[in-house]
């Protein structure tokens, strides 16, 4: 471990924890993998009315290389899961991911043949947004956990 | 609906015609497989009839209730006359197969990709015979009343399951 | 440094045609569809769609459960126009069992059916703008889809999938204020149309991408199974609501725009026309209503009243066996069509008399574009592929089912 290592509990440590988490918190770049009707809603909070911009998430980045927050919006089916593995694995750390609706989080309502029963079963989650579709506000609330998260987030484990 | 459809049918193909009616309005007709792309033809062709819209190719699946199993539906509009037509061709689980009709119209080949990958019925001289919505390697046909709904077969590691 | 350039055979450099996959994690492929596109350069000469990703099992849901149970599937066809989608379902079955819903009802149905389909044109054609770097229309369209959406949302209860109508009727009635809502959401909506024509109509970059890029002729477009905008914007005049007219829109005055030479901007054209006929049909269906009755008075088919369930043994048995047991339809096969936003959207339904459908098929408009659609990309070059995609409007909650 490097310089990180041992600044950990220091007061220069945590000053610099807090000054990039607040940096990466307010400055998401979201990958919007979008598949069905929860990227209906998707698009209304992008758009003026609910604005997601002023949270300064509003830039999509749809190369995996260059986003930090991966969107999972709708429902993901096996034939897509593998796709889906591959674009989390090719995304740089720090990374989080966001389940958005209920297709995503579990499954929803299509209990079956085809469909993946929640994304957490094939890559790691890190705010579920339940609601077939979530409404605007869900998804702003959603986001504001997910600066919460990033804010405590602790220098070792960005290390 | 008028009758005409299934009259002119029946004088032209009295032999491959089954049977016919018109429940709920809707002008229904089983024929054999034997002459189905000449069948199709002639509806397309015939100045009378005119069917030049492809509308929808499916199957139901009698398992269990009804013998033959499978029954291959056919959707039919003609934007000319303004009249549709359904036919039906009914095959065997054993001997599930039909004659493609991409020949007459290209606007079935996906429906006959679907109908293979999702019932199991196969439509022979199609240009690209594959799956559509599942995956070369899925097994099984998944809307068979015998497949049970919840038989997964994913396709990556899931968290949690090591190989 | 003398022989920097290496003079080969024939003057040209030695080529191969580049494979490139596009998507299903793509922008520009609304939703999940993977193409393989084959390049000579730019050129694209021979493209492979591959659909499949959204396939959510629609069929197999539906044959597991009641068929009042269904409606929440449909809702999630064309999760951009959803009531189209309730609509034809309502319409299906009723047609199975033989009823039809009552006349408040259908104007109603209409209403909010044309609602959808605005929401619907809104959608793609803002979409389209903002893939071409218009996204000012785009912001528009949505702020114009928004107060549709918010106008549904008094009536319906949900944004987007309502699963507004029943089996025999509606779920309520429209509110009392619904008349002034509408008004105010209906000059709003189409000043922020006017606006995106004014942006769009006559710009030079949006005429350069779109004229005479992904043209069809009709003959052809039919042969493919095509319906909906894109094969009117060919020539062909088929619309479900003129050629057999379902519903009460034999009542009303509205034309079916037409377009010509079947490229991207006769589909943006067609479309923006559409909207303004939408917008007449609401107009004439809100002037010729009558107040009445919305629901069928069949116990057979509707859930009784709450103070007849709670109050009496009959109204408890009649609530119960319709949840758990589902409608009893009688037996039977039958084929009922719409016109949805995209295209003919047809319902094949048979019945064994069961309180669940045996067999829920779906005829999406959308599948037989799709299968159509390399016809419209090869020869172009691979630019044009985002726009003549975006126009063609794949839903793919539609398409995959």
């Amino acid at each position: 471990m490097g310089l990180e290592g041992q600044l950990t509990g220091t007061f220069v440590g945590t000053r610099l924890s807090d000054a990039l988490n607040w940096a990466r918190k307010y400055s998401l770049f979201q990958y919007p993998f979008v598949t069905a009707c929860c990227g209906m809603e998707f698009m209304a909070t992008a758009c003026s009315h609910y604005d997601i911009s002023r949270f300064g998430a509003e830039i999509p980045r749809f190369s995996p290389r260059q986003a930090d927050l991966l969107f999972v919006v709708g429902t993901v089916s096996h034939k897509l899961a593998p796709v889906l593995r591959k674009v989390y694995d090719q995304m740089c750390d720090p990374k989080w991911v966001v389940a958005f609706g209920a297709c995503a989080s579990s499954g929803g309502f299509y209990d079956n043949y085809c469909t993946v029963q929640g994304i957490d079963t094939i890559i790691p989650v890190d705010v579920y947004i339940p609601g077939c579709p979530p409404r605007p506000e869900q998804v702003l609330d959603a986001l504001m956990m997910l600066q919460e998260k990033i804010q405590a987030e602790p220098l070792e484990k960005q290390a | 609906m008028s009758k005409h459809v299934l009259e002119r049918l029946q004088a032209r193909f009295a032999d491959q015609v089954e049977e016919t009616h018109s429940n709920q309005g809707d002008d229904t007709a089983y024929v054999k497989r034997d002459k189905l792309v000449e069948l199709l033809t002639f509806l397309r062709d015939d100045a009378e009839l005119a069917f030049n819209l492809p509308v929808d190719l499916t199957v139901v699946d009698w398992y269990q209730k009804r013998e033959p199993r499978f029954e291959v539906v056919y959707h039919l509009y003609s934007t000319t006359k303004k009249h549709r037509v359904r036919l039906k061709v009914r095959v065997d689980e054993d001997d599930a197969r039909v004659p493609s009709s991409f020949p007459v119209w290209p606007g079935f080949d996906w429906f006959e990709r679907e109908a293979w990958d999702l019932y199991g019925v196969r439509f022979e001289g199609h240009p690209n015979h594959t799956r559509i919505m599942m995956w070369e390697g899925f097994e099984g046909h998944p809307l068979r009343k015998d497949y049970p709904i919840n038989k997964r077969q994913p396709l990556t590691t899931l968290l949690g399951e090591q190989k | 440094m003398s022989e920097i350039l290496i003079e080969t055979e024939g003057g040209d450099l030695d080529s191969a045609p580049m494979n490139l996959q596009m998507g299903p994690s793509h922008p520009a492929m609304h939703g999940t569809i993977k193409m393989r596109v084959k390049l000579d350069g730019e050129i694209v000469q021979k493209t492979q769609v591959e659909v499949g990703y959204l396939h959510r099992g629609f069929e197999k849901s539906c044959e597991s459960v009641t068929w009042s149970q269904v409606m929440p599937y449909t809702d999630r066809l064309n999760y951009v126009s959803p009531l189209c989608n309730n609509v034809g379902y309502c319409m299906a079955v009723e047609k199975l069992i033989g009823v039809r819903a009552t006349e408040r009802c259908e104007y109603i149905r209409i209403i909010m059916a044309e609602s959808s389909r605005i929401c619907d044109h809104l959608t793609c054609v803002g979409a389209s703008a903002m893939e071409l770097g218009g996204f000012t229309a785009f912001l528009y369209a949505i702020e114009a889809r928004e107060e549709l959406w918010r106008l549904t949302e008094t009536v319906t209860g949900a944004r987007l999938t309502h699963s507004y109508c029943r089996i025999g009727g509606l779920k309520d009635d429209l509110p009392v204020d619904f008349l002034p809502n509408y008004r105010v959401v209906e000059k709003k909506a189409r000043s922020l149309v006017a606006d995106i024509r004014a942006l769009l109509d006559r710009n030079r970059i949006f005429l350069d991408r779109m004229k005479d890029v992904g043209s069809m002729t009709a003959e052809r477009a039919l042969q493919w199974g095509f319906t909906g905008p894109v094969l009117r914007s060919t020539g062909s005049d088929y619309d479900v609501r003129k050629a057999s007219p379902y519903m009460l829109y034999d009542r009303f005055d509205f034309e079916v725009p037409v377009g010509t030479k079947g490229d991207n901007y006769d589909r943006y054209l067609v479309r923006m026309e559409e909207i303004e006929q939408s917008f007449r049909i609401i107009d004439q269906c809100l002037k010729q209503m009558k107040p009445g009755p919305v629901n069928l008075e069949d116990g057979r088919l509707l859930l009784p009243p709450k103070d007849e369930v709670y109050g009496s043994i009959e109204g408890t048995i009649a609530h119960f066996k319709i949840i758990m047991d589902g409608i009893q339809v009688p037996p039977g096969e039958v084929y009922s069509y719409s016109e949805a936003g995209n295209g003919e959207l047809g319902f094949y339904l048979v019945s064994t008399g069961e309180g669940r459908p045996y067999k829920c098929r779906v005829r999406p408009p959308c599948w037989s574009l799709m299968q159509g659609l390399h016809e419209l990309l090869e020869g172009y070059q691979i630019a044009d592929i985002v726009p003549t995609f975006g126009s063609v409007n794949m839903i793919g909650g539609e398409c995959d089912r």
